[in-house]
Protein backbone atom coordinates (compact mmCIF):
# COMPACT_ATOMS: atom_id res chain seq x y z
CA UNK A 1 0.00 0.00 0.00
CA UNK A 2 1.44 3.37 -0.91
CA UNK A 3 2.31 6.16 1.62
CA UNK A 4 0.98 9.48 1.95
CA UNK A 5 3.08 12.20 2.43
CA UNK A 6 2.05 14.77 5.28
CA UNK A 7 3.56 17.90 6.19
CA UNK A 8 2.30 19.62 9.25
CA UNK A 9 3.49 21.96 12.29
CA UNK A 10 3.97 20.58 15.49
CA UNK A 11 5.01 22.81 18.51
CA UNK A 12 6.08 25.44 16.22
CA UNK A 13 8.34 23.22 13.62
CA UNK A 14 7.51 22.02 10.06
CA UNK A 15 7.89 18.29 9.94
CA UNK A 16 7.01 15.88 7.40
CA UNK A 17 6.38 12.19 7.44
CA UNK A 18 5.28 9.10 5.73
CA UNK A 19 2.53 7.28 6.73
CA UNK A 20 -0.25 4.44 6.29
CA UNK A 21 -3.56 6.39 5.55
CA UNK A 22 -4.94 3.88 8.53
CA UNK A 23 -2.56 5.29 11.00
CA UNK A 24 -3.32 8.20 13.53
CA UNK A 25 -2.09 10.74 14.65
CA UNK A 26 -0.98 9.67 17.57
CA UNK A 27 0.84 6.71 16.21
CA UNK A 28 2.65 9.75 13.97
CA UNK A 29 3.59 11.41 16.59
CA UNK A 30 5.50 8.54 18.61
CA UNK A 31 6.47 6.16 16.16
CA UNK A 32 7.53 8.99 13.34
CA UNK A 33 8.23 12.10 15.21
CA UNK A 34 9.61 10.33 18.49
CA UNK A 35 7.01 12.66 20.28
CA UNK A 36 6.02 9.96 23.21
CA UNK A 37 3.98 12.41 25.33
CA UNK A 38 0.50 11.56 24.05
CA UNK A 39 0.58 8.17 25.61
CA UNK A 40 -2.23 5.63 24.50
CA UNK A 41 -4.44 4.78 26.98
CA UNK A 42 -7.49 3.34 25.00
CA UNK A 43 -7.58 4.27 21.52
CA UNK A 44 -10.83 4.79 21.49
CA UNK A 45 -11.61 8.13 22.24
CA UNK A 46 -12.75 7.55 25.58
CA UNK A 47 -9.41 8.57 28.03
CA UNK A 48 -8.08 11.54 26.87
CA UNK A 49 -4.32 10.58 27.56
CA UNK A 50 -3.98 11.27 23.41
CA UNK A 51 -4.97 15.04 23.87
CA UNK A 52 -3.60 17.40 21.79
CA UNK A 53 -4.69 20.93 19.66
CA UNK A 54 -5.28 20.61 16.10
CA UNK A 55 -5.58 24.52 14.84
CA UNK A 56 -6.14 25.27 18.35
CA UNK A 57 -9.11 22.94 18.92
CA UNK A 58 -8.26 20.05 21.97
CA UNK A 59 -9.33 16.72 20.26
CA UNK A 60 -7.69 12.89 20.38
CA UNK A 61 -5.03 11.86 18.59
CA UNK A 62 -5.92 8.49 18.56
CA UNK A 63 -9.26 9.46 16.99
CA UNK A 64 -8.01 11.44 14.12
CA UNK A 65 -5.58 10.63 11.24
CA UNK A 66 -1.84 11.29 10.28
CA UNK A 67 -3.00 12.10 6.88
CA UNK A 68 -5.90 14.85 8.31
CA UNK A 69 -2.65 16.80 10.00
CA UNK A 70 -1.71 17.80 6.60
CA UNK A 71 -1.33 21.56 6.26
CA UNK A 72 -2.67 21.74 10.46
CA UNK A 73 -0.93 22.95 13.77
CA UNK A 74 -0.17 20.54 16.26
CA UNK A 75 0.87 21.33 19.66
CA UNK A 76 1.67 18.44 22.28
CA UNK A 77 2.58 17.92 25.77
CA UNK A 78 6.37 18.79 24.24
CA UNK A 79 5.83 22.32 23.88
CA UNK A 80 4.25 23.59 26.95
CA UNK A 81 7.26 23.91 28.60
CA UNK A 82 9.90 26.70 27.60
CA UNK A 83 13.09 24.59 26.99
CA UNK A 84 13.88 23.95 30.80
CA UNK A 85 11.46 26.39 32.51
CA UNK A 86 8.58 24.65 33.20
CA UNK A 87 4.46 26.03 32.49
CA UNK A 88 2.85 27.37 34.93
CA UNK A 89 0.46 24.47 34.78
CA UNK A 90 3.12 22.03 34.88
CA UNK A 91 5.14 23.87 38.39
CA UNK A 92 1.36 23.50 40.19
CA UNK A 93 1.40 19.86 39.22
CA UNK A 94 4.44 18.99 41.09
CA UNK A 95 3.60 21.46 43.57
CA UNK A 96 -0.12 19.88 44.48
CA UNK A 97 1.20 16.17 43.73
CA UNK A 98 -1.46 16.04 41.02
CA UNK A 99 0.10 12.73 39.30
CA UNK A 100 0.80 9.50 40.56
CA UNK A 101 1.76 7.15 37.15
CA UNK A 102 1.82 10.35 35.32
CA UNK A 103 0.32 8.04 32.25
CA UNK A 104 -2.76 10.85 32.24
CA UNK A 105 -0.77 13.81 32.92
CA UNK A 106 0.31 14.90 29.13
CA UNK A 107 -3.16 14.48 28.32
CA UNK A 108 -4.44 16.33 31.36
CA UNK A 109 -1.75 19.43 30.67
CA UNK A 110 -2.70 19.27 27.28
CA UNK A 111 -6.61 19.84 27.89
CA UNK A 112 -5.80 22.44 30.68
CA UNK A 113 -3.61 24.57 29.24
CA UNK A 114 -6.42 24.75 26.40
CA UNK A 115 -9.26 25.36 29.10
CA UNK A 116 -7.17 28.37 30.49
CA UNK A 117 -6.40 29.61 27.25
CA UNK A 118 -10.45 29.79 26.44
CA UNK A 119 -11.74 30.67 29.78
CA UNK A 120 -8.59 32.45 32.47
CA UNK A 121 -11.53 32.52 35.07
CA UNK A 122 -13.38 29.18 34.96
CA UNK A 123 -15.51 27.83 38.26
CA UNK A 124 -14.36 24.11 39.45
CA UNK A 125 -17.90 22.68 37.58
CA UNK A 126 -16.58 24.43 34.66
CA UNK A 127 -12.90 22.75 34.81
CA UNK A 128 -14.15 19.66 36.23
CA UNK A 129 -16.69 19.13 32.95
CA UNK A 130 -13.67 20.52 30.39
CA UNK A 131 -11.55 17.88 31.82
CA UNK A 132 -14.47 15.23 31.99
CA UNK A 133 -12.70 13.25 28.90
CA UNK A 134 -9.16 12.99 30.97
CA UNK A 135 -9.47 9.67 32.82
CA UNK A 136 -7.26 9.43 36.14
CA UNK A 137 -6.69 5.87 37.82
CA UNK A 138 -4.63 7.37 39.96
CA UNK A 139 -5.16 10.65 41.49
CA UNK A 140 -9.02 10.81 42.62
CA UNK A 141 -8.95 14.02 40.24
CA UNK A 142 -8.87 16.39 42.79
CA UNK A 143 -5.37 17.54 43.20
CA UNK A 144 -5.56 18.37 39.83
CA UNK A 145 -8.34 20.22 39.89
CA UNK A 146 -6.55 21.82 42.32
CA UNK A 147 -3.53 22.60 40.62
CA UNK A 148 -5.67 23.57 37.91
CA UNK A 149 -7.60 26.06 39.75
CA UNK A 150 -4.68 27.51 41.42
CA UNK A 151 -2.62 28.20 38.31
CA UNK A 152 -5.45 29.84 36.86
CA UNK A 153 -5.92 32.25 39.71
CA UNK A 154 -1.99 33.09 39.42
CA UNK A 155 -2.29 33.54 35.92
CA UNK A 156 -5.36 35.98 36.41
CA UNK A 157 -2.83 37.63 39.04
CA UNK A 158 0.06 38.33 36.48
CA UNK A 159 -1.98 39.60 33.85
CA UNK B 1 -7.62 1.89 2.81
CA UNK B 2 -7.28 4.48 0.24
CA UNK B 3 -7.77 7.97 1.54
CA UNK B 4 -9.65 10.81 -0.71
CA UNK B 5 -10.41 14.35 0.27
CA UNK B 6 -12.18 15.65 -3.08
CA UNK B 7 -12.97 19.44 -3.54
CA UNK B 8 -16.20 18.94 -3.84
CA UNK B 9 -19.58 16.79 -3.52
CA UNK B 10 -19.70 16.01 -7.00
CA UNK B 11 -16.64 14.55 -7.07
CA UNK B 12 -17.13 13.00 -3.38
CA UNK B 13 -20.27 11.31 -4.62
CA UNK B 14 -18.68 10.13 -7.58
CA UNK B 15 -14.93 8.06 -5.87
CA UNK B 16 -18.59 7.00 -3.72
CA UNK B 17 -20.03 5.74 -6.85
CA UNK B 18 -17.20 4.22 -8.01
CA UNK B 19 -15.80 2.40 -5.09
CA UNK B 20 -15.73 -1.13 -4.42
CA UNK B 21 -16.12 -2.92 -1.26
CA UNK B 22 -17.06 -0.85 2.06
CA UNK B 23 -16.92 3.17 1.43
CA UNK B 24 -17.20 5.50 4.79
CA UNK B 25 -16.85 9.34 4.28
CA UNK B 26 -15.11 11.00 6.95
CA UNK B 27 -16.34 13.85 9.20
CA UNK B 28 -15.04 14.39 12.50
CA UNK B 29 -13.70 10.33 12.67
CA UNK B 30 -15.10 9.74 16.47
CA UNK B 31 -17.19 7.02 14.83
CA UNK B 32 -15.05 5.88 12.06
CA UNK B 33 -11.81 5.65 13.78
CA UNK B 34 -13.26 3.71 16.84
CA UNK B 35 -14.72 1.39 14.60
CA UNK B 36 -11.56 0.90 12.26
CA UNK B 37 -9.25 0.53 15.49
CA UNK B 38 -11.69 -1.94 16.80
CA UNK B 39 -11.74 -3.66 13.84
CA UNK B 40 -14.87 -3.77 13.30
CA UNK B 41 -15.19 -1.62 9.94
CA UNK B 42 -11.98 -1.67 7.64
CA UNK B 43 -13.16 0.73 4.64
CA UNK B 44 -11.64 0.44 1.72
CA UNK B 45 -12.69 3.82 0.93
CA UNK B 46 -12.25 6.83 2.91
CA UNK B 47 -13.59 9.76 1.51
CA UNK B 48 -12.62 12.80 4.06
CA UNK B 49 -15.46 15.78 3.18
CA UNK B 50 -12.91 18.31 5.22
CA UNK B 51 -11.40 20.15 2.73
CA UNK B 52 -14.80 20.92 0.56
CA UNK B 53 -15.34 24.70 0.49
CA UNK B 54 -18.24 25.61 3.04
CA UNK B 55 -18.38 22.52 4.82
CA UNK B 56 -17.08 24.86 8.23
CA UNK B 57 -19.62 27.31 7.85
CA UNK B 58 -22.47 28.53 9.83
CA UNK B 59 -25.24 30.49 8.31
CA UNK B 60 -28.06 32.27 8.95
CA UNK B 61 -30.08 32.74 5.66
CA UNK B 62 -31.93 35.61 5.03
CA UNK B 63 -35.30 33.78 5.78
CA UNK B 64 -33.88 33.42 9.17
CA UNK B 65 -33.12 29.67 8.16
CA UNK B 66 -30.09 28.05 8.82
CA UNK B 67 -27.45 26.68 6.90
CA UNK B 68 -24.75 23.91 8.51
CA UNK B 69 -21.55 23.12 6.66
CA UNK B 70 -20.94 18.77 6.78
CA UNK B 71 -18.11 19.49 8.85
CA UNK B 72 -19.21 21.90 11.42
CA UNK B 73 -18.04 20.23 14.81
CA UNK B 74 -20.04 20.71 18.02
CA UNK B 75 -17.49 22.75 19.55
CA UNK B 76 -18.14 25.23 16.76
CA UNK B 77 -22.31 24.88 17.33
CA UNK B 78 -22.13 25.73 20.73
CA UNK B 79 -19.75 28.58 20.95
CA UNK B 80 -22.19 30.27 17.80
CA UNK B 81 -23.30 33.75 19.56
CA UNK B 82 -26.78 33.45 17.79
CA UNK B 83 -27.51 29.65 16.89
CA UNK B 84 -27.94 28.30 20.47
CA UNK B 85 -30.68 31.15 20.69
CA UNK B 86 -32.53 30.59 18.09
CA UNK B 87 -31.92 26.27 18.75
CA UNK B 88 -31.18 25.61 22.35
CA UNK B 89 -32.29 22.40 21.75
CA UNK B 90 -30.68 20.99 18.89
CA UNK B 91 -27.48 22.56 20.28
CA UNK B 92 -28.15 21.34 24.06
CA UNK B 93 -28.46 17.69 22.22
CA UNK B 94 -24.99 18.13 20.06
CA UNK B 95 -23.07 18.91 23.50
CA UNK B 96 -23.87 16.51 25.40
CA UNK B 97 -21.79 14.21 23.05
CA UNK B 98 -18.69 12.81 24.11
CA UNK B 99 -15.55 15.22 25.77
CA UNK B 100 -14.51 18.26 25.19
CA UNK B 101 -12.27 16.33 23.03
CA UNK B 102 -14.99 14.62 20.96
CA UNK B 103 -16.88 18.07 20.53
CA UNK B 104 -14.05 19.37 18.83
CA UNK B 105 -14.47 16.85 16.24
CA UNK B 106 -17.87 15.55 16.29
CA UNK B 107 -20.53 16.66 13.68
CA UNK B 108 -24.69 16.25 13.27
CA UNK B 109 -24.08 14.07 10.06
CA UNK B 110 -22.00 11.92 11.50
CA UNK B 111 -23.62 11.10 14.79
CA UNK B 112 -26.83 10.98 12.05
CA UNK B 113 -25.46 8.57 9.34
CA UNK B 114 -23.47 6.09 11.92
CA UNK B 115 -26.92 4.76 12.74
CA UNK B 116 -26.77 4.69 16.48
CA UNK B 117 -30.70 4.64 17.10
CA UNK B 118 -29.73 6.67 20.56
CA UNK B 119 -27.60 9.02 18.67
CA UNK B 120 -28.16 12.20 20.57
CA UNK B 121 -28.44 14.69 18.57
CA UNK B 122 -31.01 13.02 15.73
CA UNK B 123 -34.08 13.38 18.15
CA UNK B 124 -33.67 17.05 18.59
CA UNK B 125 -32.97 17.62 14.54
CA UNK B 126 -36.06 15.26 13.87
CA UNK B 127 -38.19 17.96 16.34
CA UNK B 128 -36.66 21.10 14.78
CA UNK B 129 -37.69 19.57 11.45
CA UNK B 130 -34.50 19.90 9.90
CA UNK B 131 -33.30 18.63 6.56
CA UNK B 132 -30.66 17.33 5.00
CA UNK B 133 -29.06 18.38 1.39
CA UNK B 134 -28.15 14.96 -0.06
CA UNK B 135 -26.34 15.29 -3.07
CA UNK B 136 -25.40 12.12 -5.60
CA UNK B 137 -25.25 10.93 -9.08
CA UNK B 138 -28.75 12.21 -10.01
CA UNK B 139 -28.21 15.74 -8.14
CA UNK B 140 -29.37 17.37 -5.08
CA UNK B 141 -32.63 16.55 -3.29
CA UNK B 142 -33.25 17.50 0.40
CA UNK B 143 -34.22 14.40 3.05
CA UNK B 144 -36.00 14.97 6.51
CA UNK B 145 -33.62 14.08 9.28
CA UNK B 146 -36.19 10.99 10.25
CA UNK B 147 -36.37 9.78 6.25
CA UNK B 148 -32.52 8.66 6.94
CA UNK B 149 -31.87 6.05 9.68
CA UNK B 150 -33.67 2.68 8.62
CA UNK B 151 -32.13 0.29 11.50
CA UNK B 152 -29.24 0.50 13.45
CA UNK B 153 -25.99 1.24 11.97
CA UNK B 154 -28.14 1.42 8.19
CA UNK B 155 -29.75 4.50 6.50
CA UNK B 156 -31.80 4.92 3.00
CA UNK B 157 -28.62 7.07 1.46
CA UNK B 158 -27.74 4.98 -1.56
CA UNK B 159 -24.65 4.44 -3.25
CA UNK B 160 -22.72 7.65 -4.39
CA UNK B 161 -24.92 9.79 -2.03
CA UNK B 162 -23.49 12.06 0.51
CA UNK B 163 -25.22 14.73 2.79
CA UNK B 164 -23.46 18.25 1.86
CA UNK B 165 -25.42 20.48 4.35
CA UNK B 166 -28.06 20.45 6.63
CA UNK B 167 -30.90 23.04 6.60
CA UNK B 168 -32.65 24.45 10.31
CA UNK B 169 -35.86 25.53 9.70
CA UNK B 170 -36.05 29.73 10.44
CA UNK B 171 -37.14 29.54 14.71
CA UNK B 172 -39.93 32.44 13.93
CA UNK B 173 -41.89 33.96 16.76
CA UNK B 174 -42.78 32.34 19.97
CA UNK B 175 -40.55 28.96 19.48
CA UNK B 176 -38.92 26.67 21.75
CA UNK B 177 -36.88 23.50 21.36
CA UNK B 178 -35.11 21.40 23.91
CA UNK B 179 -33.30 18.10 24.47
CA UNK B 180 -33.05 15.80 27.68
CA UNK B 181 -31.34 12.25 27.38
CA UNK B 182 -31.60 9.28 30.40
CA UNK B 183 -28.51 8.12 31.19
CA UNK B 184 -27.12 6.03 34.24
CA UNK B 185 -24.17 8.71 34.59
CA UNK B 186 -24.27 12.12 34.87
CA UNK B 187 -21.05 12.66 31.87
CA UNK B 188 -19.88 10.63 29.29
CA UNK B 189 -22.91 7.54 28.16
CA UNK B 190 -24.84 6.42 25.51
CA UNK B 191 -28.84 7.81 25.91
CA UNK B 192 -31.46 4.66 27.60
CA UNK B 193 -34.06 7.38 26.40
CA UNK B 194 -33.89 10.63 24.73
CA UNK B 195 -36.45 13.58 24.08
CA UNK B 196 -36.70 16.26 21.43
CA UNK B 197 -39.99 18.23 21.64
CA UNK B 198 -40.15 21.60 19.53
CA UNK B 199 -43.45 23.33 19.84
CA UNK B 200 -44.75 27.10 18.95
CA UNK B 201 -47.39 28.87 21.10
CA UNK B 202 -49.77 31.18 20.20
CA UNK B 203 -50.23 32.88 23.53
CA UNK B 204 -50.17 30.61 26.35
CA UNK B 205 -51.73 27.96 23.77
CA UNK B 206 -49.70 25.29 21.75
CA UNK B 207 -50.06 25.83 18.31
CA UNK B 208 -47.54 23.25 17.17
CA UNK B 209 -44.85 20.63 17.80
CA UNK B 210 -42.87 18.34 17.44
CA UNK B 211 -41.83 15.53 19.75
CA UNK B 212 -39.27 12.73 18.97
CA UNK B 213 -38.25 10.12 21.46
CA UNK B 214 -34.47 8.28 20.58
CA UNK B 215 -32.66 4.80 22.13
CA UNK B 216 -36.64 3.43 22.38
CA UNK B 217 -36.96 2.11 18.85
CA UNK B 218 -34.44 0.67 15.98
CA UNK B 219 -34.62 4.28 14.92
CA UNK B 220 -35.14 7.35 15.82
CA UNK B 221 -39.22 8.12 16.24
CA UNK B 222 -41.64 11.20 15.12
CA UNK B 223 -44.26 10.46 17.56
CA UNK B 224 -47.31 13.08 16.12
CA UNK B 225 -49.77 11.38 18.67
CA UNK B 226 -47.57 13.04 21.88
CA UNK B 227 -47.23 16.20 19.40
CA UNK B 228 -51.38 15.89 19.07
CA UNK B 229 -51.87 15.52 22.80
CA UNK B 230 -50.24 19.29 23.59
CA UNK B 231 -51.12 21.14 20.79
CA UNK B 232 -54.31 23.38 21.77
CA UNK B 233 -53.35 23.44 25.66
CA UNK B 234 -51.29 25.46 27.76
CA UNK B 235 -49.33 21.87 28.80
CA UNK B 236 -51.90 21.71 31.82
CA UNK B 237 -51.26 18.32 33.90
CA UNK B 238 -53.79 16.56 31.77
CA UNK B 239 -52.20 17.45 28.72
CA UNK B 240 -48.82 16.28 30.29
CA UNK B 241 -50.12 13.02 31.29
CA UNK B 242 -51.61 12.43 27.59
CA UNK B 243 -47.64 13.77 26.37
CA UNK B 244 -46.01 10.67 28.85
CA UNK B 245 -48.99 8.12 27.57
CA UNK B 246 -48.46 9.04 23.76
CA UNK B 247 -44.62 8.83 24.66
CA UNK B 248 -44.65 5.39 26.38
CA UNK B 249 -47.12 4.16 24.09
CA UNK B 250 -44.96 4.78 21.18
CA UNK B 251 -41.52 2.85 22.57
CA UNK B 252 -40.53 -0.21 21.13
CA UNK B 253 -37.28 -0.43 23.25
CA UNK B 254 -34.50 -3.59 23.69
CA UNK B 255 -33.61 -5.03 27.21
CA UNK B 256 -30.47 -4.37 28.32
CA UNK B 257 -27.98 -3.77 30.50
CA UNK B 258 -28.36 -0.26 30.50
CA UNK B 259 -32.57 -0.80 31.15
CA UNK B 260 -35.13 -2.80 31.03
CA UNK B 261 -37.94 -2.30 28.37
CA UNK B 262 -40.35 -1.48 31.62
CA UNK B 263 -38.12 1.33 32.45
CA UNK B 264 -37.14 2.86 28.80
CA UNK B 265 -40.71 2.77 28.41
CA UNK B 266 -42.14 4.72 31.66
CA UNK B 267 -38.86 7.10 31.04
CA UNK B 268 -39.76 8.04 28.01
CA UNK B 269 -42.96 9.23 29.10
CA UNK B 270 -41.46 11.08 32.14
CA UNK B 271 -38.46 12.57 29.85
CA UNK B 272 -41.32 14.06 27.37
CA UNK B 273 -42.78 15.69 30.12
CA UNK B 274 -39.90 17.48 31.70
CA UNK B 275 -38.52 18.20 27.96
CA UNK B 276 -41.92 19.78 27.12
CA UNK B 277 -41.44 22.07 29.96
CA UNK B 278 -38.36 23.24 28.87
CA UNK B 279 -39.28 23.78 25.50
CA UNK B 280 -42.55 25.62 26.49
CA UNK B 281 -40.28 27.96 28.90
CA UNK B 282 -38.16 28.53 25.95
CA UNK B 283 -40.82 29.75 23.62
CA UNK B 284 -42.45 31.94 26.49
CA UNK B 285 -38.94 34.15 26.16
CA UNK B 286 -38.16 32.47 29.75
CA UNK B 287 -34.66 30.51 30.79
CA UNK B 288 -34.66 27.60 31.16
C1 LIG C 1 -15.71 8.99 23.75
C2 LIG C 1 -16.93 9.08 22.86
C3 LIG C 1 -18.15 9.46 23.40
C4 LIG C 1 -19.28 9.55 22.59
N1 LIG C 1 -20.46 9.94 23.17
C5 LIG C 1 -21.59 10.02 22.41
C6 LIG C 1 -22.82 10.44 23.01
O1 LIG C 1 -22.92 10.74 24.19
N2 LIG C 1 -23.93 10.51 22.20
C7 LIG C 1 -23.87 10.20 20.87
O2 LIG C 1 -24.91 10.30 20.20
N3 LIG C 1 -22.71 9.82 20.28
C8 LIG C 1 -21.56 9.71 21.01
N4 LIG C 1 -20.39 9.31 20.43
C9 LIG C 1 -20.37 8.93 19.03
C10 LIG C 1 -19.88 9.99 18.02
O3 LIG C 1 -19.02 10.93 18.62
C11 LIG C 1 -21.03 10.74 17.35
O4 LIG C 1 -21.86 9.82 16.70
C12 LIG C 1 -20.53 11.82 16.38
O5 LIG C 1 -21.53 12.79 16.20
C13 LIG C 1 -20.12 11.27 15.02
O6 LIG C 1 -19.75 12.36 14.18
P1 LIG C 1 -18.38 12.35 13.35
O7 LIG C 1 -18.34 13.62 12.59
O8 LIG C 1 -17.23 12.07 14.22
O9 LIG C 1 -18.64 11.11 12.37
P2 LIG C 1 -17.65 10.17 11.54
O10 LIG C 1 -17.03 9.18 12.45
O11 LIG C 1 -16.73 10.99 10.69
O12 LIG C 1 -18.73 9.45 10.58
C14 LIG C 1 -19.77 8.65 11.13
C15 LIG C 1 -20.59 8.02 10.01
O13 LIG C 1 -21.25 9.02 9.25
C16 LIG C 1 -20.96 8.90 7.87
N5 LIG C 1 -20.86 10.25 7.34
C17 LIG C 1 -20.12 11.28 7.84
N6 LIG C 1 -20.29 12.39 7.09
C18 LIG C 1 -21.14 12.06 6.10
C19 LIG C 1 -21.72 12.78 5.00
N7 LIG C 1 -21.43 14.08 4.79
N8 LIG C 1 -22.58 12.12 4.17
C20 LIG C 1 -22.90 10.81 4.38
N9 LIG C 1 -22.39 10.09 5.40
C21 LIG C 1 -21.53 10.70 6.25
C22 LIG C 1 -19.67 8.11 7.79
O14 LIG C 1 -19.57 7.38 6.56
C23 LIG C 1 -19.78 7.21 9.01
O15 LIG C 1 -20.51 6.06 8.70
C24 LIG C 1 -19.21 9.25 21.21
C25 LIG C 1 -17.97 8.88 20.65
C26 LIG C 1 -16.83 8.81 21.47
C27 LIG C 1 -15.53 8.43 20.84
S1 LIG D 1 -5.93 6.92 23.75
FE1 LIG D 1 -7.05 8.50 22.78
S2 LIG D 1 -8.66 8.79 24.17
FE2 LIG D 1 -7.65 7.10 25.06
S1 LIG E 1 -1.64 9.73 37.52
FE1 LIG E 1 -1.92 7.67 36.96
S2 LIG E 1 -3.58 7.84 35.59
FE2 LIG E 1 -3.45 9.81 36.35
Amino acid sequence: MSKLHVTTTVNGDEVEYLCDPRETLLDCLRDKLNLTGAKEGCGTGDCGACSVTVDGRLVCSCLMLGVEADGKQIETVEGIADGDVLHPLQKKFIEYAALQCGVCTPGVLVAAKSLLEKNPDPTEEEARYWLAGNLCRCTGYDKIIRAVMDTAAELREAS
Amino acid sequence: MDYHSPASFAEASALAENATGITRFLAGGTDVLVQLRSELVTPDTLIDIKKIDGVHDVTRNADGSWTLGVAVTGAEMSEHPELGRDWPGVVEAMDLIGSTQVQGRATLTGNLCNGSPAADSVPAMVAAGVTLSVTGPGGTREVAVEDIPTGPGRTSLVRGEVISAVNIPARGENGGDAYQRFIPRTEMDIAVVGVGVNLRLDGDTIAEARVSLGAVAPTVLLVKDAARAIVGTALDDAALEALAAAASAACNPIDDKRGTIEFRTEVAGVLAKRTAKVAYARAKGEQA
